[in-house]
């Protein structure tokens, strides 16, 4: 095991001196003990550990990928991770310091907004390896994992342009941030590609983070899509995603999940999921442990990060026809034939709907 | 006179008791031993000793600050008393709160009335004493037994009227009913004909007599000795939280309750000079307000006279004829058409905050009919509210800062020049008793120096001693040559203090007559819209 | 010599119960979860108080309390419900992020200056709005300073997504600062001084701004003629328009005020910790505000300590987030305790020990 600049630690749940010497301390001086606990605790144990953004680690998307990619490590493994949801901006630099003086090994931070935070700190503990999601920071000890989210989400566009009847199909988005427009972008050029007809209507959940987590109101805005005709709706708006499915089983019309498969919510209704395969990441990061490599992963159809989900839940929905339209769209991507307009590379998207 | 000392009983004859009380032997409905109740320093009940005798009415009048109101809030259960014990029927109880006074039968009448006003006269009476989940049943059984007790006091208020749409009578009326439903045997009024008419205020000791006519004992504070006369049985006499004498009341007069109380030998007839007139200070001329559907308050429906300096103008007429209204227009916080003039030059009618400042800028200060509301902050001190309105003048501090201790002597020489009391200039204003209040607010404004004051009824609720010193006041301002509006509804007030009255009726001015050339007869009909 | 004594209950006794009393509940569900509450309430103590690093965290988040509830205080001095702080303090972290990213500034005691300003103008202009309509068209300002933070949030994002954003980037936040207008932490200020101050912590020279802030505003309450005016129309609107006090000038000049103070917090959260303009710079602290100023009675000295305390929940919850599996969501049920007790459940303990009080003063006098 290699040395780890530690500073003296809080004991935590896995301390092997835990057991011996709070019970020698009687209850009621609980808190003298662990001050005295905090001189003497002993070095820990290299653990990996995972930051979850202010949208909470229960948030249906991404972050719960991120959680079960790290759990299925404990259960294979059977290891200990640390864990934090944030709930202020100032915790992100807070945690990131924390984890990293206690040795945690690696750190994977899941979201593009600790990025400028990881810059500043990365160079502070040059021993410990960095993993971030979504984002790109130079530095020796940092993965940076980014996602062609564009390239997916053209191919849920295709497939929904296909299935549309009325010729118009919807997207619920979360917070009207560059992240989603160019989600949305590649649908809507999907969409184009699969039936130059069709219409895209677009909607957002909300301006506050409450967004991401408001089923309600998702379920409203895809009522009111539906009201407009439009009998495909991209669900991609995180915890409010249930929302968005459930309203649109009950509108008997189709709907696309995102990040994780989400086709078994509504069998015969969810048209396919675009899959974010997050948890992969972590799974790796974590089994790597402190081997991980530095550098940029950028994820795609082609190895694997991205997705769509055809199980037996859509089995019916998806006809012989998609399915190849899917196939071949895939392969163009994946070979480079196709190149997806990337939203944040300009700030413009070409689409015409 | 028959007085007994303080730490003994009342006894009284027996042919001085109302007809229908009990007969001697009965133990006193209501008997105080030895209450005693300090706050801090101020000892406010000193040793009371109290006997008051089923089916009578018994008065306790005292100046403002003798200690009336504390005791009163030991029987109702809102103080405990440091010391000493109450008796009811003979039997001692333990009064910890209002509950437990309802309980043993005490009702309370308060002078500001506690009635919630978009409710029912029914659901008022019976909120408090539900009795049950369900308010439907409640609701008609309370209204049979409403009906009884109504028939049996001939006390009538309709149960489906709402609160606030009732008169102020009524609504004191509705008080009583709320007390006998609470089955009290003892019914105490705080300062009850404070805010009646004398049509009221007589058609009030009517009911009071029926109650004591069915056995009832009723406790009446007042300050008013005119009704202490009139209606009671017994009176007892307060001073500096000391029970000076319980005596009967046919064995005495009102002059000599009125030297109890104060302690010392009170005029209450008034000498003033003749009226040196001099300018014309005031001149108002077709004073209009227009209400509209937000603002339901009497109409002023052109209003002309003029004031000058060195005489007092009394405007007399029942509450609610629009004198309220032309003080507040005259003051600069209500909006008006027409012509106002101070010392010849057009004042601002708009009505907006700003308007108040500069009539006090141009030598106008007004004591306001509603000093709790009004006139004071009650939350303020005595030093905050001895600068209201003036707080931006140049001997309060320099720019934007106040002079803290300019301020506090300011206070201070109120405080000594009106003998304010407690003379506590850090004390807040709710903590004062009525009549100090009034002080600390005319105070204020006869300490401005003035050359026109406006007084909006300036002895309400305030007791005989400041009745006197206020009037003085009132009198040396005049005759420093100073012009003085005074609105009041006391008639016998504005008799003796003003030198010209006019009668307001419905927004107008009925009339105009030199205060020596009429009389109360006279006036009362103009008040009533007779010409 | 009665009016201090019940003060002191009023002041000491009865937010100590009312705290001891949320703590206990905390603790029961705490131990509920099958997690060990006097563990957990160490971890608190050493983790917000125990260490430079502790105090670093917890004075950051006081800083923003006590800007905000002095926004929430002043405003309510003048019996206006101004639950725009949230709002105010958005714009004004746009104030100060546009100060500080589009003027080079030599020096950041200048910036520091300059983006104070810049806050407490974009702040006070938010707040002005609501009191405008309520002062000239009588819209309740509680109705739309509420509308208010909406409206400051939907803004926000869209100058973030489409103005502020540098080009390429995915996240909604605005360019990194300059390094001229980094303000010195407290590890900066202090170390020179001899002490050693955690290096790494977000508190800054803010706090002492946010003490001075208290200061002056308690001496403009009760020393100045418009705090005077102010606290008149507060306590009672028509005695303030008798004394010829103009309610459209106090309305306008208590929320302009109360806007200029919350948009202050954005020079510790944003200049001080962020260094740029994120999308949502306030993370709910002007609604702290309102539960910091009600605690501390309105009054400045209160408001610094209902401040301390919230910053020690904030920073104490965050350790017990690192270091044990308390769900964060049981976090904010500690914070909302306390809020509970000491705010809104006050007389459920005032009563009780009044009526204790008045009994044994009784019990005594007789004896």
């Amino acid at each position: 095991m290699k040395t780890y600049h530690r500073p003296r630690s809080i004991f935590s749940a896995d301390d092997p001196m835990r057991g011996s010497i709070s019970a020698a301390i009687p209850r009621l001086r609980g808190l003298v003990g662990s001050l005295l606990l905090m001189l003497v605790a002993p070095m820990v144990w290299a653990q990996p550990a995972v930051i979850y953004d202010l949208g909470g680690k229960f948030d249906k998307s991404f972050s719960e990928m991120a959680y079960t990619g790290a759990k299925r490590w404990g259960d294979e493994t059977g290891g200990r991770f640390l864990e934090i949801e944030l709930q202020s901006e100032a915790q992100r630099e807070q945690a990131l310091r924390r984890f990293a003086e206690r040795g945690a090994n690696p750190v994977v931070m899941v979201g593009f907004t600790f990025a400028t935070t990881l810059e500043i700190v990365a160079p502070d503990y040059p021993e410990t390896n960095f993993v971030i999601i979504d984002s790109v920071v130079e530095a020796p000890n940092v993965r940076s994992v980014v996602f062609n989210e564009h390239e997916a989400s053209y191919l849920v566009g295709v497939m929904a342009g296909l299935a549309t009847r009325t010729d118009t199909v919807g997207i619920v988005g979360g917070m009207d941030i560059p992240l989603i427009r160019r989600v949305a972008c590649g649908y809507a050029l999907g969409v184009e590609a699969a039936n130059p007809e069709a219409r895209v209507i677009r909607n957002m959940t909300g301006t506050t983070s409450a967004a991401w987590n408001d089923p309600i109101k998702g379920a409203e805005l895809t009522r009111s899509q539906a009201a407009q005709k439009a009998d495909v709706v991209f669900a991609a708006a995180g915890g409010t995603n249930v929302g968005i499915l459930q309203a649109a089983a009950d509108e008997g019309i189709l709907s696309i999940g995102a990040d994780s498969n989400q086709n078994h919510l509504h069998p015969g209704s969810v048209l396919t999921s675009m899959l974010k395969r997050v948890d992969n990441i972590v799974y790796e990061a974590f089994k790597g442990g402190e081997a991980a490599s530095a550098g940029v992963s950028v994820m795609g159809l082609a190895n694997g990060g991205l997705g769509v989900a055809l199980d037996e839940h859509n089995a019916d929905l998806v006809d012989a026809k998609m399915k190849a339209a899917v196939d071949e769209a895939f392969d163009a991507i994946a070979s480079g034939r196709i190149v997806v307009h990337n939203y944040t590379d300009d700030s413009e998207c070409p689409a015409n709907s | 006179m028959t007085s007994t000392p303080a730490s003994t009983h009342a006894s009284m004859p027996s042919g001085q008791r109302s007809p229908n009380a009990s007969p001697p032997v009965s133990p006193p409905a209501i008997e105080l031993r030895g209450i005693s109740r300090a706050f801090g320093p101020v000892q406010a009940n000193r040793e009371i000793d109290l006997s008051v005798m089923p089916g009578t009415i018994h008065g306790i009048i005292g100046e403002n600050g003798a200690g009336k109101s504390t005791l009163v809030s030991i029987l109702y259960g809102f103080y405990q008393a440091d010391e000493g014990e109450i008796l009811i029927d003979g039997r001692r109880v333990d009064i910890h709160d209002s509950q437990a006074a309802i309980a043993a039968g005490i009702g309370m009448v308060f002078q500001h009335f506690k009635l919630v006003e978009n409710f029912t006269v029914l659901e008022n009476i019976i909120l408090g004493s539900e009795k049950g989940a369900l308010l439907r049943p409640v609701l008609a059984k309370a209204r049979r037994e409403l009906m009884d007790i109504e028939r049996e006091y001939e006390l009538e208020a309709p149960p489906d009227a709402k609160i606030e749409d009732l008169s102020i009578g009524q609504r004191q009326r509705v008080e009583i009913l709320k007390a006998l439903y609470r089955q009290a045997r003892v019914l105490i009024l705080d300062e009850p004909t404070g805010v009646l008419t004398p049509a009221e205020a007589d058609r009030l000791f009517a009911i009071l007599r029926r109650l004591r006519s069915e056995g009832k004992t009723i406790i009446l504070i007042t300050h008013k000795l005119r009704e202490i006369m009139e209606v009671t049985d017994t009176v007892s006499v307060m001073r500096q939280g000391r029970m000076l004498a319980t005596v009967a009341t046919a064995a005495t007069d009102i002059e000599e309750l009125a030297e109890r109380m104060v302690g010392r030998k009170v005029s209450l007839q008034i000498d003033k000079p003749c009226a040196c007139l001099g300018d014309t200070l005031l001149e108002v001329e077709n004073l209009h307000i227009e209400t509209g559907t937000e603002t339901p308050a009497s109409p002023l429906a052109g209003i002309d006279f003029s004031l000058r300096a060195g005489e007092i103008l009394g405007i007399a007429g029942v509450a609610g004829n629009g004198q309220s209204e032309l003080l507040e227009v005259l003051a600069g916080y209500r909006r008006a058409k027409g012509s106002v003039r101070i010392k010849g030059c057009e004042v601002a009618l708009s009505g907006s905050g700003i308007d108040a400042g500069s009539r006090r800028a141009a030598g106008l200060a007004h004591i306001p009919e509603d000093r709790q509301g009004v006139g004071l902050v009650m939350g303020f001190s005595v030093e905050e509210n001895a600068i209201l309105g003036y707080h931006r003048s140049f001997g309060y501090g320099t720019g934007a800062l106040m002079d803290r201790s300019a301020i506090r002597s300011e206070a201070k020489r109120h405080i000594t020049q009106f003998d304010i009391r407690p003379p506590d200039p850090g004390r807040a204003a709710r903590d004062f008793s009525g009549g100090n209040q009034q002080k600390i607010v005319v105070a204020r404004e006869i300490g401005a120096e003035p050359d026109i004051l406006l007084i909006g009824q300036p002895t309400r609720g305030v007791d005989i001693g400041a009745i006197e010193f206020i009037h003085r006041r009132i009198i040396a301002l005049r005759d420093a040559g100073k012009a003085i509006l005074l609105v009041s509804v006391e008639l016998e007030e504005i008799l003796s203090l003003a030198d010209r009255i006019m009668v307001m009726f419905g927004g107008r001015i009925m009339g105009e007559r030199p205060a020596k050339e009429t009389d109360e007869r006279e006036l009362g009909l103009l008040m009533a819209g007779v010409v | 010599m009665q009016r201090t004594m019940s003060d002191r209950v009023d002041i000491v006794l009865i937010p100590i119960i009312s705290l001891f009393l949320a703590f206990s509940i905390s603790a029961l569900i705490i131990a509920g979860i099958g997690e060990d509450p006097f563990e957990a309430a160490a971890l608190m103590v050493s983790g917000a108080l125990g260490s430079a690093y502790g105090w670093g965290y917890t004075l950051y988040y006081a800083t923003n309390f006590i800007f905000v509830g002095l926004a929430f205080a002043v405003a309510f001095h003048a019996r206006l419900f101004n639950i725009g702080g949230e709002g105010q303090a958005m714009l004004g972290a746009l104030g100060t992020a546009l100060v500080a990213l589009h003027i080079p500034w030599p020096h950041w005691s200048l910036a520091l200056l300059g983006c104070g300003i810049g806050a407490a103008l974009f702040g006070a202009f938010w707040a002005l709005i609501p009191a405008w309509m309520q002062a000239r068209r009588g819209s309740h300002i509680v109705i739309t300073t509420i509308m208010f933070n909406f409206i400051a949030a939907a803004l926000l994002n869209y100058l973030l997504v489409n103005h502020l954003r540098p080009e390429g980037s995915v996240a909604p936040g605005s360019a990194l600062f300059p390094d001229a207008v980094h303000l010195p932490t407290l590890h900066d200020i202090l170390s020179p001084l001899g002490f050693a101050f955690s290096k790494s912590t977000p508190a800054n020279i803010t706090a002492f701004l946010s003490v001075a802030a208290a200061i002056l505003l308690w001496f403009f309450l009760w020393r100045t003629r418009t705090g005077y005016e102010i606290r008149t129309f507060g306590h009672s609107e028509n005695a303030a328009r008798y004394a010829g006090i103009d309610p459209f000038r106090i309305t306008l000049i208590a929320m302009g005020l109360s806007g200029a103070l919350a948009g202050l917090m954005a020079l510790n959260a944003t200049m001080g910790e962020s260094e740029r303009l994120i999308l949502n710079p306030t993370e709910g602290a002007g609604f702290i505000g309102i539960a910091v100023a009600l605690m501390g009675r309105c009054h400045p000295l209160g408001i610094v300590l209902a401040s301390i305390l919230f910053g020690f929940l904030y920073q104490g919850g965050a350790e017990l987030a690192l270091w044990t599996s308390i769900p964060r969501e049981l976090i904010v049920v500690i914070q909302a305790l306390v809020i509970l007790f000491t705010g809104a459940l006050d007389n459920m303990v005032r009563m009780p020990i009044e009526r204790l009080l008045a009994r044994s003063k009784r019990a005594r006098s007789k004896a």
